[in-house]
């Protein structure tokens, strides 16, 4: 029997992780769930088994403990086909203006530890000659805004990370995959007034990074109306742009 | 404070909105006047909490699966739409299914829902082996036929107000393909319908759809369903045993207005729906399950065709003696309104499980009624009709039948109350239906 492919979920106990998870084990992937509380992520493990009668691994992992990755990477017992960066942390941007510690959280959160640890999977890939590495980054990258501009920075800098990478691991036969979901219906995004057209549910993103892996696409916007709305934004000069509340 | 309501949207209410991530903090959310809440399919005021509605869809994982027994575990927000897609493809069925797929495991288990088989095949509490329950109280129980049996009985069918239900173990049935070969009789009026369902009997499945502003000799003219799982050798060759549930891409986009449907547009569409139906009668054909089991879910928010003040489902269980004749008059009153719409059900059921469960041995009408007008005057004396012969409304449809009403049809109501009080003798788990139907005031 040809062994099947394997996916690893940097994050995996997020709505979009677990989601995102249940689309490549349901596709036949062997699955295995990174976080950093693996006993919380077994009822999702027993989930993934029951359902979809696959392989599911548990690994911990931290994405602010930069300095374990090296032993993370070569503590997996295979180099997964597929790694799928889902980390992430919103923050409070008020908080994040006047409380450096946290600002530097959302900082590392969202662009050092995500990109260090992509790039560190980037080089084993290579080496190999294959595979696929996603990263999760978000429309609020795309360009500043007054109400997220700590996340959003750390975002737009996870994004050109992803671009770069892309472009020099696609002649080594390794793609790259940057997702920017939009409004997710997340316990990320509970509480917040989201605009009911442009918001999705997990599971359309794990569909749709599942679908980006197979098509080998390179940007995905979950909604496809993001990249229009995202479009628009970005187009509008400066001068106009520092005077919109939003 | 956030308005809501069921399915049917009337009543609309004000209450708490919690949706924990944690079994510890479905607990902590327990207060006084708390109720769960599923996928909100529930018609009229079940899955309200007079303060608090704890909302249950994020617990949706399938704890373990046994192929070899079909037994599975699962957690309470987990829908019967998923548990479909996921274990059908695999050979497993859920041995119950209601008119939707899109009700949770939780909310199945509390309606103890009927599906088109429960004349020869019972309720969906029938397969369940074992509930975990966080009780009022406090405590977390597991309630099983053998142990905490009297929990267990009151849950089956207890609309929620035994406790939040956290998981269930159920029973899923092997079938070789996810199709049905179907059957449709035609019935000219309600006396063939009755006959034709009682022919049915030994189907697995049957169930009529009644043209219900048809009047005079016309009177509960039919068409039934009969429907048994086909086995791979009735496929057409190249088709998948399992279908895919497709989305129709149909949806109602908003409210319609409350004159769209009046009795000249559902007389038309019924008089449609009857022809198309009766040209298909005598032969039989396979279908894809989805259709045959869910003909309304392929329509997304179809409630809102009813228009913005929402809509009224009366569904009643008439036992065998007598039904004849009471289901005659109040489809001719219904007729001689003529705004009852599309989609009234007559099926057979058989005896419940539960001690508050619904069905009992006899015919269900499920009939579908805008809000508008006398509309609840004209409903209490369809009850009247019901409780003279008998019979009793399904609480998991319900959102304006009487105390009087609702006492006269669950005779094990004393029973089921002195279980609940012995689960929360504080009496936190309460819901706007206990609190108008049964609640001490």
């Amino acid at each position: 029997m040809m062994s099947r492919k394997s996916a690893i979920v940097l994050g995996g106990s997020s709505d979009i992780g677990r989601a995102t998870a249940r689309a490549f084990a349901k596709a036949g992937y062997d699955v295995a769930l990174a976080g950093r509380d693996v006993a919380a992520l077994e009822p999702d493990a027993a989930d993934l088994r029951a359902r979809y009668n696959v392989e599911v691994g548990l690994h911990k992992f931290d994405v602010l403990n930069t300095a374990s990755f090296d032993g993370f990477v070569a503590g997996l017992p295979a180099l997964p086909d597929v790694v799928i960066s889902i980390v992430g942390l919103l923050g409070v941007q008020q908080n994040a203006e006047s409380d450096l510690a946290h600002a530097a959280t959302i900082m590392r959160s969202n662009y050092e530890g995500p990109s260090l640890i992509l790039g560190l999977f980037a080089e084993k890939c290579l080496a190999r000659g294959s595979g696929t590495l996603v990263g999760v980054s978000s429309v609020a990258g795309d360009r500043g805004r007054a109400s997220n501009y700590v996340y959003g920075s750390a975002k737009a800098g996870f994004s050109a990370f992803l671009s770069g990478l892309r472009a020099r691991a696609s002649h080594g036969g390794v793609h790259v995959v940057t997702v920017k979901p939009g409004f997710v219906r997340t316990k990320m995004t509970e509480g917040m007034k989201l605009i009911g057209p442009l918001t999705v549910e997990a599971p359309v993103v794990g569909d749709a990074i599942l679908a980006a892996v197979g098509n080998k696409t390179d940007v995905v916007y979950v909604s496809g109306k993001w990249r229009l709305v995202m479009l628009i934004i970005k187009t509008l000069p400066e001068a106009v742009f520092k005077k919109l509340k939003f | 404070m956030t308005l809501v309501s069921g399915w049917g949207r009337f009543p609309v209410v004000d209450s708490d909105v919690l949706r924990p991530r944690s079994f510890a903090a479905v607990g902590e959310a327990v207060a006084a006047g708390t109720i769960a809440r599923g996928n909100g399919r529930a018609y009229g005021d079940a899955a309200i909490g007079t303060v608090r509605t704890v909302t249950m869809t994020g617990f949706d994982r399938v704890r373990s699966f046994d192929p070899a027994t079909g037994r599975i575990r699962l957690e309470a927000g987990v829908l019967l739409a998923d548990l479909i897609e996921t274990f059908g493809p695999r050979g497993f069925l859920p041995f119950v299914v209601p008119g939707t797929r899109f009700v949770s495991i939780g909310g199945a288990v509390a309606a103890d829902v009927h599906g088109k088989n429960h004349h020869c095949e019972g309720g969906f509490g029938r397969y369940v082996d074992s509930i975990l329950l966080r009780t009022g109280q406090g405590e977390v129980i597991e309630a099983s036929r053998e142990q905490n049996s009297d929990a267990f009985f009151a849950t089956i069918g207890g609309m929620g107000l035994t406790g939040i239900i956290l998981e269930a173990t159920m029973r899923l049935r092997t079938v070789e393909t996810g199709w049905i070969r179907e059957r449709v009789i035609c019935a000219s009026d309600l006396d063939a319908a009755m006959r034709a369902l009682d022919a049915g009997d030994s189907a697995t499945y049957s169930v009529a759809w009644i043209d219900c502003v048809a009047r005079g000799k016309d009177l509960g003219r039919s068409l039934i369903y009969l429907g048994e799982h086909a086995g791979k050798d009735e496929l057409t060759e190249g088709a998948a045993a399992f279908p895919v549930g497709k989305d129709s891409g149909l949806g109602v986009p908003v409210d319609l207005p409350a004159m769209t449907l009046n009795r000249y547009s559902i007389r038309a569409f019924n008089e449609m729906y009857y022809r198309m139906g009766a040209r298909r009668a005598g032969g039989s054909r396979v279908v894809s399950l989805y259709p045959y089991f869910f003909p309304l879910d392929s329509i997304a928010d179809w409630n809102r065709i009813y228009g913005r003040r929402g809509f009224l489902q009366h569904q009643c269980v008439i036992p065998e003696a007598g039904a004849r004749d009471v289901l005659g008059e109040i489809l001719e009153r219904v007729a001689r309104r003529g705004d009852a719409s599309f989609l009234a059900v007559l099926k057979k059921l058989g005896q419940g499980d539960g001690i508050l469960s619904f069905p009992l041995p006899g015919y269900t009408l499920a009939l579908d009624f805008p809000v508008r007008g006398d509309i609840l005057n004209f409903l209490d004396e369809i009850d009247r009709l019901v409780v003279a012969a008998g019979g009793r409304l399904y609480l998991a449809k319900d959102a304006r039948q009487s105390r009087a009403t609702f006492a006269a049809g669950y005779p094990a109501l004393q029973r089921f109350n002195a279980i609940r009080k012995s689960l929360d003798p504080a009496g936190n788990i309460r819901s706007k239906l206990s609190q108008r139907l049964f609640d001490e005031v």
